[in-house]
């Protein structure tokens, strides 16, 4: 075979750094990053749960109630009633948006753009 | 067979009433809406302004409330072609330039008119926005939604009275970050934003920013209201409106 060394030396090269994460990452078990709650805040505005999974689709949703509907009253599954507002009522508990939010957004590999636009509760530097 | 027939029409009538009436049932027993507005908010069949100009008439006098609106809704300072406003001033001519005449009081044309978004009746932002980012709400307001808007800045130039500015750098970059008002967003680098009527004061109940700072000089109620104090205003003073020949019938109204 032509060639027969380096076509042979760089297919094992090439495997081996297609397998290289795999090999890195057994052994390692995920661990979910560790969020600070609130300290005198027990429960959130919907259930654990719900919010672990849905906060996204809710913020979704609270942002066409409040700005396209003029909707800004919000009343949960326990028909407790909240305002609809990021800036104003999630962060007046979740006070801390690096130890919350942005400790699982980073974890998940995701960069939302609120803060673009609505001011972080530690304020803007 | 006849029997049969008949019976299979008759069950097939039933059914199709069934399928009629079955989603507006079902929607009404089952879900709930979730959500419902502040019953302390104004509500309004069409919002309207009407700005005395012979009250409110000094450059000063204007900047003082478009510093109290710029305040509240963290406005970025800026200055020349960049700039962003959402209540400004300009003289008589370029308020009312269809509505001028060579020999006009003099008084007239130096003052200082306060402009800021008609919330126009029929707003041609609204019909050229591609993504639905500016929109009128039921209440007569023309307002925007940041997160739709991607700066194409057709409402730029379909607007008539120049009421939209976009943010062509980072506004964060020229507010006072230490002085922000917290309960309301800044803007972020590509979106166009303009006077809101002050939405979200409406909504907990508050009259906007610059009709409180006026002290009187201007007017905010309901168009369609007979007995709204800008409805009574507008019967007895006489008033003009910028630009009526663009057919957006803007609802903020001047006393001259």
């Amino acid at each position: 075979m032509h060639y027969g060394f380096p076509i042979i030396a760089g297919l094992v090269i090439f495997i081996g750094l297609l397998c290289a994460p795999f090999a890195l990452g057994t052994g390692k078990t995920y661990k979910q990053p560790e969020v600070k709650l609130p300290a005198g805040e027990k429960e959130c505005i919907e259930s654990v749960e719900f919010m672990r999974e849905q906060h996204m689709v809710l913020l979704d949703q609270w942002r066409d109630w409040a700005l396209r509907d003029g909707k800004r009253i919000y009343t949960n599954h326990n028909g407790k009633e909240f305002v609809i507002s990021l800036q104003n009522t999630c962060m007046k508990c979740h006070t801390n948006k690096a130890e919350f939010c942005d400790k699982c957004h980073t974890d998940a590999g995701v960069s939302p753009y609120c803060w673009d636009c609505h001011t972080q509760p530690e304020g803007l530097k | 067979m006849k029997n049969n027939r008949r019976a299979f029409i008759k069950l097939a009538a039933v059914a199709a009433a069934g399928l009629a009436v079955a989603p507006k049932a079902m929607a009404s027993s089952g879900g709930h809406s979730p959500v419902k507005a502040n019953p302390k908010g104004l509500h309004a069949k069409q919002w309207a302004m009407v700005i005395d100009s012979t009250k409110l008439h000094s450059e000063e006098e204007i900047a003082k409330l478009a510093d109290s609106c710029h305040k509240i809704h963290n406005v970025p300072e800026l200055t020349g072609k960049k700039e962003v406003k959402w209540l400004w001033s300009d003289i008589y001519p370029h308020t009312f330039p269809e509505q001028e005449n060579p020999h006009l009081a003099e008084e007239v044309h130096h003052r200082h008119y306060p402009l800021l978004c008609n919330h126009c009746e029929h707003p041609s932002c609204v019909r050229v926005c591609p993504t639905k980012a500016t929109f009128k709400r039921p209440d007569g307001i023309v307002a925007m939604d940041y997160h739709r808007c991607i700066g194409c800045r057709y409402c730029m130039a379909a607007c008539p009275y120049g009421s939209r500015s976009f943010n062509w750098g980072e506004p964060r970059k020229n507010l006072d970050l230490a002085n922000l008002n917290p309960k309301f967003p800044t803007r972020m680098r590509g979106v166009v934003e303009k006077c809101n009527f002050c939405v979200e004061r409406l909504a907990v109940g508050d009259m906007p920013a610059c009709v409180e700072a006026s002290e009187g000089a201007i007017v905010f109620g309901d168009l369609y209201d007979p007995e709204s104090p800008v409805r009574k205003v507008l019967r007895e003073r006489f008033t003009l409106r910028r630009k009526p020949a663009a057919g957006t019938e803007p609802c903020v109204y001047y006393v001259i």
